[in-house]
């Protein structure tokens, strides 16, 4: 057998999305919308994924401009303060000479989010211009983008680590900064971004060959 | 191990079926293989990991899930990490990273990191216990296929490994100025994120479904 591959939509049925159970359209038509198995709403293609990924990438490439711009956080010590921005921060920390957390902070914080947005953006377009270059390099940039997200929480984190542990008025205080809002926001909004986008699309209509057969 | 399936003929036609698998993040039909304990079958197409077998895995993810349970109170009773400057000292648990967030007026930072640190990796291993525990003692668990659900949706928003690296960062910064110690809760913190990774790991979800569709007869 050749030409086009065999998938679970080209043969008329759809894999659930929580158990992978394959449920035939005939199943579905008949009996019911939701999973025999594991009982979650069955769909072939996550709903409006381009769309829904697109909104919340514009919405996450608006936040990111308060998040490094504001400051994150401020230490006051013995009367003297600081204010650090995302970057900031990271500059501090390799001033400081440890350079090996200041790489770990500058690749989750900043490097990170905008390579997020990046990738989700490409991956968007290529599959609306039915792109069929590559389809295994960006189906490997896609779940490398869904991987890495969750990682740029290590800021937030320490913030709030900073914030609990130092409050010894004058002496040493460090208050949260509005930067650290729009920052979540825009950890969270990709992480959204990137699960709404279905990996699926990009192997749709890319006119792969299944050389398994 | 990879998995082929050169020269098999697929069965297409059936209402369901959990002998075929359509790859998850490419919809690529592959047939489902009979793996040696210890092996993983990824898709032909775009390499995605399709199955993976563990020796006693059901059995194995419900200790780890118990351990990783039994660390999260310790984790969550003493201080993390201690913070010394002039002859004044403080400490700070698990959850203050939360509540300092609300007491500063940053409540959606506090609602994010309560449930990233703390309500997300609890809820993980209270489900795998309460899926897993009842498996065990031969009983059919309460809505199994609701709990499976909200395991799956927890997983990405439990983020215990990250807080990890939270800890390092703010150990880093302070230690430039301050004395600061680690606390006993620190050590049981890492326990538990080891316990729940290793749960994670030797978890393996056609087992799970295979077991409860034994247990349903």
């Amino acid at each position: 057998m050749t030409g086009q591959a065999l998938t679970a939509q080209s043969m008329g049925a759809i894999s659930c999305e929580f158990c992978g159970m394959l449920v035939s359209n005939n199943f579905i038509e008949s009996h019911s919308q939701h999973c025999p198995r594991c009982d979650a709403h069955l769909h072939s293609r996550k709903a409006n994924s381009l769309k829904r990924t697109t909104a919340l990438l514009i919405a996450a490439s608006i936040l990111y401009f308060p998040a490094n711009l504001y400051p994150i956080l401020t230490l006051i010590s013995f009367g003297k303060s600081t204010t650090n921005t995302i970057m900031g921060g990271v500059i501090e920390l390799a001033n400081a000479g440890q350079w090996s957390i200041a790489a770990i902070v500058f690749i989750a914080s900043v490097f990170v989010p905008i390579f997020k947005i990046a990738a989700l953006f490409f991956l968007v377009l290529s599959v609306h211009f039915k792109m069929s270059w590559k389809t295994r390099q960006r189906a490997l940039l896609y779940r490398f983008t869904e991987y890495v997200g969750r990682w740029s929480m290590i800021d937030i984190f320490m913030i709030s680590i900073l914030i609990a542990l130092v409050k010894l008025q004058a002496i040493a205080t460090v208050t949260a900064g509005p930067g650290a809002i729009a920052f979540a926001a825009v950890v969270i909004i990709t992480m959204f971004a990137a699960m709404t986008f279905d990996p699926r699309l990009i192997w749709d209509n890319s006119g792969e060959e299944d050389d398994g057969q | 191990m990879c998995f082929t399936r050169e020269g098999v003929a697929i069965e297409t036609d059936f209402s369901y079926t959990d002998a075929l698998l359509a790859c998850p993040e490419c919809d690529l039909i592959h047939e489902v293989a009979e793996l040696e304990d210890g092996e993983q079958g990824r898709c032909i197409r775009c390499g995605a990991i399709l199955f993976m077998k563990h020796r006693n895995s059901l059995d194995r993810a419900l200790a780890f899930a118990m351990t990783g349970l039994l660390f999260f109170i310790l984790a969550n009773m003493y201080p993390l990490l201690t913070f010394e400057l002039d002859g004044r000292s403080q400490s700070n648990r698990l959850i203050d990273g939360a509540i300092a967030f609300m007491d500063a007026g940053y409540w959606e930072l506090g609602l994010v990191v309560f449930v990233s640190s703390v309500v997300a990796p609890l809820m993980v291993l209270v489900i795998l216990i309460t899926l897993l525990l009842p498996m065990r003692l031969n009983r059919f668990p309460i809505n199994a296929q609701g709990q499976m659900r909200l395991l799956s949706y927890l997983r990405p928003w439990a983020m215990s490994e990250i807080f990890i690296l939270g800890i390092i960062v703010a150990f880093v910064k302070l230690s430039d100025f301050a004395d600061v110690g680690l606390g006993p809760s620190l050590v049981a913190f890492v326990c538990m994120v080891f316990a729940t990774v290793m749960a994670y790991i030797t978890l393996d979800d056609e087992a799970i479904w295979n077991r409860l569709k034994e247990l349903k007869k």
